[in-house]
Order: structure tokens, then C-alpha cells, then sequence
């Protein structure tokens, strides 16, 4: 007999406006709180102690544009977060302050998140969309210089990028980057020198969230319809169907793979969470809380595997923050 | 007729007068269909022959000429045998060329679409007649594109004049295309744009047709003009006309071919079914295996069977309905879809919530257009609309019939207020619900639920088939027995349906003109009222109805659209078969007898062939209706 899918831990309230974003920051030695970065509608990013559930501090850098994506680099004190605004600021979040210390003016106009990836000591490969249609630009961070452009061969019709994941199988290799397309395609691509490796069309429509493992060099990616598509990265650097899973109902807004590799988390735009073994795609758990469309899920990174958390923002203005197979 | 000249010189000319003295007297296709056939045989290869053939029409007097022309292409078999009997005979002589290119075209509509093909591939068989041909184009165009034509001609003699062009243009080479390319391209829009005008729904496809096939042939490349119609026998029938025939017939022999190669194909496809549960079979255990195998596997699902498919409830209420529909609030649009889909039922089982917000709700669902895209979104407004007017006829058909004519209304919500009005009214004159009788359609006549201006075909037809029962078997009335019955709830409400409609059809206003511009509506409007009068039938309120149509039919009798007097016709016919007929002779004696007059009139003189028939199924309906009056002992 199965249990019955567990309550959220707790729910977190407050952001008065639908939440688009969630990153947590725990990993830090004692006695550093716990947190949990909030990105909402009305521009806000909200800093949320998980001792007490509370709102610590509310940063308003955006305008009051929405904010969509939220991401720590190395440690709570430094924030990256990008907005409607175009814009993505770079916070000094160390000794209270709430200050924007630089920002990048992107010019792009659509929802695609930016990815971070960490190469040296102090230094980032930042990916994100353009101001023109389809192209991927690649800059540095802190320095703000570009990288290189993708920008896919003349006639491609791929449309805009939607969703971008930068990785690189370890120090020493060279960064390579993910992007998901409007037509539905997932295309590799080297970053250093700036071409594409492989083209793979995983949906009919939208990709709307992927996610990569680089250790198994497996990723999956959710779209608006109805289906999951799990695909592999073989020797050749080519990029390969696996599996594709389908699912009740249509609509995928985000996906993320915990950092164990064990299970991954979908958010859908039926209200559901849905929690699937990465190992087989097996489904683990729908958790029906919310009331509106779920529009992020991200895991927790504590090092204690016991307090790992998963938490989710939805369009009804709340986060809900579950313990779910946290003993594994 | 076998006599061998052997070289001598002989009169032709007694022949031929024997010949045209013949034809005119009607004997063309004794004498011809002798004739034509070893003349045929005859003038194949032998080039004599073919001159003394020529020799034979040409000395035909003229007086006689047309019968003999005339016979000729309607018993040629083919336009190359034309061609080899009648030589140039169209440009020598006069008389042959009047009737070849104006009468047998122009004049009369009678001829197949053989004796066609005869007469327009002779006239392109031949360089000089190619003229002729370009110039017999040039005048079938001008009939077809002119306005007046395509309103007061028959619709056979239409089909007729599109087959020629269709076959004109078939047989049409690339210089002589880009010749007349400009008057070409200014007939077609001028006739497009009088055959699109018509109520008729078959004139509008052959111009539709013909329309494509003329921008087909003059725009070889980029853009060709296509329209979207339903296909039917005559339009594919036109279509074909437009590939060149060569004029030798070839027997296709290709069918069969197509049907010995069926069965063969189907057979390799079954046996390779047969091997796929093989192999779907040998790879289920390897993937249990794999899973046995995996011990890292040890997370345990969770009950997961609530995960079902995400549905919006619809609202139970029917005021939640209405705030629903009327809602700003954008967002909620699954919510305004399940309302949509729901509401017909919602306002069947709640008849006295509905009879409170009835005419709001109306309003609402004229008003109510497409906010998502949902299938089948106007049937669902439509039987909504039906619902809520049969729950709540008077106020309701109050409502909907002054806002007919109303300003500011689409002519689309304007014919869509007549459909729900109709199908309402049969819904309570049937003591049965529409779609549960089994009775032929002389019974209950069937509607489409959709609109379409092909409904007044069923009308016809239905209402013809309803004469001709009655007609025969009259002293049977009801020849059904009905299974169940129920008062005939459009009794009350007939008069409040009908009256309305008829009261302001000569007011125009600004945007609305039944008597001007909008003769499609007022041919609706007319058939709805002659289903109305029809279903009537035993209603109080019929004497008064049938009294105040009568006046209206007067006053339309001479509509130039033939549609509206189909539409007329039929009211009449519905007013003899629903009015009891002691009532008509009693109230309507006068009126009576100038419509018998009428009908007389539209009968011999209409050019309508459908207006015709009814006019005189209409005299046919009064006289067994009389007699069966006197028959019956007072």
C-alpha cells in the first residue's frame, strides 16, 4: 500500500505576487542561516530565513519588473539576479548591505534564464539570451567581457533561446553550453570556439526547462505539451533521444535534477510537482498543493543530506518548501 | 447513301438539297445517323472523299442550313470527325457560322456537354477557325460577367454558359492566352463579383469554379485564386471539363490495374504484424531484469492516484453562469470554456431558475462571441440559445424578435436570431424532442443545426414531400401513429414568434435594408416564416397568421431574387397545409383567387425552374384541397 504524498514542511507567505524564481543558499558552516533567495512578479527578491520563515530582507533593484531568475555566486553575500527589466544586477548581499554593485543591460526582451557556471576562483561564464532573436551571448563575470556569440547558422529557424544550462565535465575541460529553442530543438554547443555541436529536436513545441547531468551525460527537458524528453550525450558529442516520458497533463515550467543525481523535480502548470528517479524516470510523488501554476522548483544544497528541501514557487503567490526522500 | 463517284463529275447539289429539305422537317437523326457514320468511315484517309463531303453541307441552302449544321454536331462522335465532315464550312458560309457561334451557344442551353465538346473542339481543330474560337470565348465571358445575366437567367442555361467557357479555355494555346490575358482577368472579376452577389448557393459555385479555372489558366505562375467550397458532382463534373480531351476517346484501362494491386499490397503488411509481438515480447524480460538488478533503486513511490487529468469545473448555478460570461476578468477563460459547454444542460434542468434571468441571458448569448478557441463553439451557443427560448418563450422570442430589427446587428446575428427561432418552434410543436422520432421527414422535418444557406433545400424537399403525401392520401391525416403526447406548447406562443418578424420588414433602417441591399436575410426571413406558418398547424392563433402572410407574399410577390420567391412559394404552400382550409375559403376567399392567379403567372413565366415547380405543386395543393372540401358531406 502506498502512503499518501506528504504536506509541505512549510509554506512560506508573502511575497504578494506570483513567485517566478527560487534559489537556495545553505551550504555554509555554522552559524550561518539558512536561506532561500525569492525572485516575484512586482520586481522584489525576497531573502527568506528558513529558521524562522521569515522575510530577512526584500531587495527592489528591477524596477518593479518582474524577476526571473536568481542565483547565488560562491556564498550568500553575492547574488546575481535578472529581470523584465533587461537587466542583470549583480548584488553585494555582505554585512546587511543591499547595494547593486554592477549590472548587465541585456536588451533582451523574452524569459529565458540565464545559466552561471563557475570556472576559476572568482570567475564566471555567464550565458544568456541576446538582444537579437536567436543568439546566445557568453560573458565573463565579474569582468563583464564577452566570450563569444552563438549565434545558429542563417535559416535554422530556431527561434528565441528558452532555457540555457552551461556546464563543464570538470576543471579541466572546456565549457560547453545547452540551449533549449522555441522550435522545440536542444542544441550543444562549444563555448570557446563558438560553434554548434549537435542539434536535437526533443519537442513540437517550446522548450520550455532543461536540465543536465554530467556525470551520466544525460539531460532531460520539458515542454508545453504533454511529454518529457530524456536524451543522452554520447563519445561523439552528439546528442541522442533516450527515453521520453508522457504525462497527465500538458505544461512544464521548470525542472531540476537534485544535486545527488538521485531525483529530479518537474514543476507543472497543472498546480503539480511531480518527483521522478533519475536513474529510470521512474514517478516517485505528485505533490498537489498549490492553486495555480507552479512556476520554479530547486533544490536545497545543505550538506547534511537529512535537511535537504525542495522547494517550489507557484503563481498563487506562495512557496511551498517539502522534505522528500531526504533519507536516501 | 453508298454511291462511288469513280471519277466522275457529278451534282452535289441535288444531295444536299435532299439532305436540308430532310433536316428541316425533323428527320436529322434518321437520315443522319445513316449518313454520318460511312461518311466517317469514308472521309478517314481518303482526302475525295472528304472534299465531296464538304461540297454536300456547303450546297445546302440556307434556308435549311441550321437544321443540317445542328444535326451534324449533335451526331458527330468525336471533333475531329466534325472536323473532317464540315471542313471550314463555319467560315464560308454565314448562316453555319451564326448558328454554330451564337445560337447553338448563346441561344440555347440545351445541348450536352458532348455536343459541346463536338462543336468547341472543331472550331480549335483548325488555324482559322482558331479565330473564331477566341472570339466565341470572348462572348460567352461577356454573358457570364454581366450582372443582369447571372440574376435573371436560368441556372441550367448558367451551367451551361460556364461549361463552354471551361472547355473554351481548355482547348486555349499560351500565345493566344496571353493575348486576351487583361479581358480575361477583367471578366473574371466582374463575374466573380455578380455570381458571389447570387442567394443561390449553386450559382455561386459555378462562378466560384470558373473563376479558378480562368485565374488557373492565366496565371501559370505564383498565386492562383482558390475558394473554398464543398465539392459536389457538377463542380467536379466543370473541373474535369478544364483538362484538354484529346479528341480521340482513350479507354482508360487504368482501374483495374489499381485494383489488382490492393489485395497484393494488403498481404506483406499482415504477416509483418504477426512479428512484432515476437520481438516486443523478448525484450520485456531483459528490462525486468535490469531492474532487478538495481539496487540503488530503493526509493518507494508514493500513492500517486489522485493524479488525474486537470478539469474546470463548470459553474451549477445559472446566475454563476451569467457573472461567468460576463466576467473582464480575462484569466479565467477555462472557466468561461466549461461555462460554455455546460450551459445548455444547466438551463434544461433549471427551467424556473432560467425563467428569471431568461431574457438577460439571452442578450448575453447573442452578444456571446468566441473568447478561446473551443470546438463546435457555435452549436453550443445555438442549442443554448434554443434552450433558454423554449424554457421561456414569450419573453424571450419578445426580446430576440425586436432585436432583428434592431440596429447595429451583424447580418450574421440577424440570420442567427431566425435559426433559434425556428428550431425552438419546432422543438415545441413536436411532442417528441428532435432527435429521438424515428418518422420519415414528411413527419417532423429535420433542420440542420448549423446554419447554412443550404437549409432551404430541405425546405423544399420536405415540404414537397409533405404535398405529395398529402396530396395522394389525404383522408389519412396523421398516417403515424405518436407514442407519446404532449399539449402542443407552440400554441401559446406561435402568434408571439411570428408577428413580430413580419411587422417591420418595409422599414429600413440605416443598417439594415430587407427590401434593399440585404435580400439574403430577407430570403431567410421568408423561409422562417414559412417554417413558422407550418408548424402552426392546429394552433389557435393559424387563421390570423395565415391572414397576415398572405398580405406579405402579396407585397414580395414580384422580388426580383429568386430565392425570396422560392421563399414565398413555400409559405404559400405552408399556409394551404396548415390553415384549415373551411378557414381560408371563409376569410380569404378574395386573396384565395389572386394568388391562384399568381401562381398561374410564376408557373409559365418565372425563370426560376424550382420557383416553377412550386408554383405549380401550389395550384395542384388548392385544387385536391377544394375537392377534398366538397367531397366531404356538409
Amino acid at each position: 500500500m502506498a502512503l499518501p504524498p506528504p504536506d509541505p514542511q512549510f509554506v512560506l507567505r508573502g511575497t504578494s505576487a506570483a513567485v517566478h524564481t527560487l534559489h537556495f543558499s545553505c551550504g555554509g558552516p555554522e552559524p550561518d542561516i539558512p536561506l532561500l533567495f525569492s525572485g516575484s512578479e512586482n520586481g522584489f527578491i525576497h531573502v527568506w530565513n528558513l529558521r524562522t520563515h521569515r522575510v530577512d530582507t526584500a531587495l527592489d533593484g528591477h524596477g518593479r519588473k518582474s524577476v526571473y531568475c536568481v542565483e547565488t555566486m560562491g556564498g550568500k553575500d553575492r547574488l546575481l539576479s535578472q529581470g523584465r527589466d533587461q537587466r542583470i544586477c549583480l548584488w553585494d548581499l555582505a554585512e546587511g548591505r543591499t547595494a547593486v554593485t554592477d549590472s548587465v543591460f541585456t536588451e533582451h526582451v523574452g524569459f529565458c534564464r540565464c545559466s552561471l557556471l563557475k570556472v576559476a576562483q572568482g570567475r564566471w561564464l555567464m550565458a544568456m539570451a541576446a538582444r537579437s532573436l536567436e543568439e546566445v551571448q557568453i560573458l565573463e563575470l565579474p569582468s563583464k567581457t564577452s566570450v563569444c556569440t552563438l549565434k545558429p547558422e542563417v535559416g535554422a529557424k530556431l527561434g528565441m533561446p528558452m532555457c540555457l544550462k552551461l556546464w563543464q565535465l570538470n576543471c579541466d575541460s572546456q565549457p560547453v553550453l545547452l540551449a533549449g529553442y522555441e522550435d522545440g530543438s536542444v542544441v550543444l554547443w562549444n563555448v570557446s570556439m563558438g560553434k554548434a555541436l549537435s542539434q536535437l529536436i526533443c519537442h513540437q513545441e517550446p522548450v520550455m526547462s532543461l536540465d543536465f547531468d554530467a556525470e551520466k551525460a544525460k539531460g532531460i527537458s520539458g515542454s508545453s505539451e504533454k511529454v518529457l524528453s530524456i536524451w543522452s550525450l554520447n563519445e561523439q558529442q552528439n546528442l541522442q533521444v533516450y527515453k521520453t516520458h508522457k504525462l497527465v497533463n500538458a505544461g512544464i515550467s521548470d525542472i531540476t535534477i537534485r544535486p545527488d543525481k538521485k531525483i529530479l523535480a518537474t514543476a507543472g502548470w497543472d498546480h503539480r510537482i511531480r518527483i521522478f528517479g533519475w536513474k529510470k524516470l521512474k514517478p516517485l510523488a505528485v505533490l498537489d498543493y498549490h492553486t495555480a501554476t507552479v512556476h520554479c522548483v530547486s533544490f536545497s544544497d545543505h550538506s547534511t543530506p537529512q535537511e535537504r528541501l525542495l522547494a517550489a514557487g507557484s503563481k498563487d503567490q506562495r512557496i511551498s518548501v517539502w522534505s522528500i526522500y531526504a533519507q536516501t | 447513301v453508298s454511291f462511288i463517284p469513280g471519277g466522275l463529275d457529278c451534282s452535289i447539289s441535288f444531295v444536299s438539297h435532299i439532305l436540308g429539305k430532310v433536316c428541316v422537317h425533323g428527320r436529322q437523326k434518321e437520315i443522319l445517323g445513316v449518313l454520318v457514320p460511312h461518311l466517317t468511315d469514308l472521309t478517314k484517309s481518303d482526302c475525295i472523299w472528304q472534299r465531296i463531303c464538304w461540297r454536300l453541307v456547303e450546297c445546302v441552302p440556307d434556308r435549311w442550313m441550321e437544321a443540317v449544321v445542328l444535326g451534324f454536331v449533335q451526331g458527330a462522335p468525336g471533333a475531329d470527325v466534325l472536323s473532317r465532315l464540315l471542313g471550314n464550312l463555319v467560315m464560308k458560309n454565314k448562316k453555319a457560322q451564326f448558328v454554330v457561334t451564337q445560337k447553338m451557344l448563346l441561344l440555347q442551353y440545351g445541348h450536352t456537354t458532348a455536343v459541346l465538346q463536338n462543336l468547341l473542339g472543331y472550331l480549335s481543330l483548325d488555324s482559322l477557325r482558331r479565330t473564331l474560337l477566341l472570339r466565341v470565348l470572348q462572348e460567352l465571358l461577356e454573358t457570364w460577367s454581366s450582372s443582369s445575366a447571372v440574376k435573371h437567367s436560368p441556372a441550367e442555361q448558367q451551367l451551361y454558359i460556364s461549361k463552354a467557357i471551361l472547355i473554351c479555355l481548355s482547348h486555349l494555346k499560351e500565345p493566344e492566352i496571353e493575348s486576351c490575358r487583361q479581358e480575361l482577368l477583367t471578366s473574371m472579376m466582374e463575374g466573380v463579383k455578380c455570381h458571389l452577389d447570387s442567394s443561390l448557393p449553386q450559382l455561386r459555385h459555378l462562378g466560384m469554379v470558373v473563376a479558378e479555372s480562368i485565374s488557373l489558366k492565366i496565371n501559370t505562375e505564383g498565386p492562383v485564386l482558390k475558394f473554398e467550397y464543398e465539392e459536389d458532382d457538377e463542380t467536379r463534373e466543370l473541373k474535369s471539363l478544364l483538362v484538354e480531351t484529346p479528341p480521340f476517346c482513350v479507354v482508360p484501362g487504368l482501374p483495374d490495374n489499381d485494383k489488382s494491386e490492393k489485395p497484393g499490397a494488403a498481404l506483406p503488411l499482415v504477416p509483418e504484424s504477426n512479428e512484432k509481438p515476437h520481438t516486443a515480447a523478448s525484450v520485456m524480460p531483459d528490462e525486468e531484469l535490469d531492474a532487478e538488478l538495481d539496487s540503488d533503486d530503493d526509493l518507494t513511490p508514493y500513492d500517486m492516484s489522485e493524479d488525474k487529468e486537470l478539469k474546470i469545473k463548470a459553474p451549477v448555478y445559472i446566475r454563476d453562469c451569467i457573472e461567468v460570461l460576463t466576467g473582464s476578468r480575462s484569466e479565467d477563460v477555462d472557466k468561461w470554456e466549461a461555462t460554455v459547454k455546460a450551459l445548455e444542460s444547466l438551463v434544461r434542468k433549471n427551467p424556473a431558475a432560467t425563467r428569471e434571468v431568461s431574457v438577460e441571458l439571452a442578450k448575453i448569448l447573442l452578444h456571446l462571441e468566441e473568447k478561446t478557441c473551443i470546438e463546435g463553439f457555435v452549436e453550443l451557443r445555438q442549442r443554448a440559445q434554443v434552450a433558454v427560448l423554449t424554457t421561456d418563450p414569450i419573453p424571450v422570442a419578445k426580446y430576440l424578435t425586436s432585436q432583428f430589427y434592431s440596429l447595429n446587428y451583424s447580418l450574421r446575428q440577424r440570420m442567427d436570431i431566425l435559426d433559434v427561432l425556428v428550431l425552438a418552434a419546432q422543438e415545441l410543436s413536436c411532442p417528441k424532442f428532435h432527435g429521438k422520432t424515428k418518422h420519415s421527414g414528411a413527419q417532423k422535418p429535420c433542420i440542420q443545426l448549423l446554419p447554412g444557406s443550404d437549409s432551404s433545400k430541405d425546405w423544399r424537399r420536405i415540404v414537397d414531400e409533405r404535398i405529395k403525401s398529402k396530396t395522394r392520401r389525404f383522408d389519412m391525416g396523421q398516417s403515424h401513429v405518436e407514442l407519446a403526447s404532449r399539449p402542443n406548447e407552440f400554441n401559446s406562443v406561435a402568434g408571439h414568434f411570428f408577428f413580430p418578424l413580419i411587422q417591420y420588414f418595409d422599414r429600413p433602417l440605416t443598417t439594415f435594408d430587407l427590401l434593399g441591399e440585404d435580400h439574403l436575410v430577407l430570403g431567410r426571413l421568408v423561409h422562417t416564416l414559412a417554417i413558422l406558418m407550418y408548424l402552426a398547424v392546429n394552433t389557435v392563433a393559424v387563421t390570423a397568421m395565415g391572414k397576415a402572410l398572405l398580405e406579405f407574399v402579396w407585397a414580395l410577390r414580384f422580388h426580383t431574387d429568386s430565392y425570396v420567391r422560392q421563399g414565398l412559394l413555400s409559405c404559400i404552400s405552408s399556409l394551404l397545409l396548415s390553415v384549415p382550409m373551411e378557414r381560408i375559403l371563409a376569410d380569404m376567399t378574395e386573396e384565395l383567387l389572386e394568388t391562384q392567379s399568381w401562381l398561374g403567372d410564376v408557373m409559365e413565366k418565372d425563370p426560376d425552374g424550382d420557383c416553377r415547380r412550386l408554383a405549380l405543386q401550389n395550384l395542384l395543393l388548392m385544387e385536391n384541397l377544394k375537392k377534398k372540401l366538397e367531397a366531404v358531406p356538409s
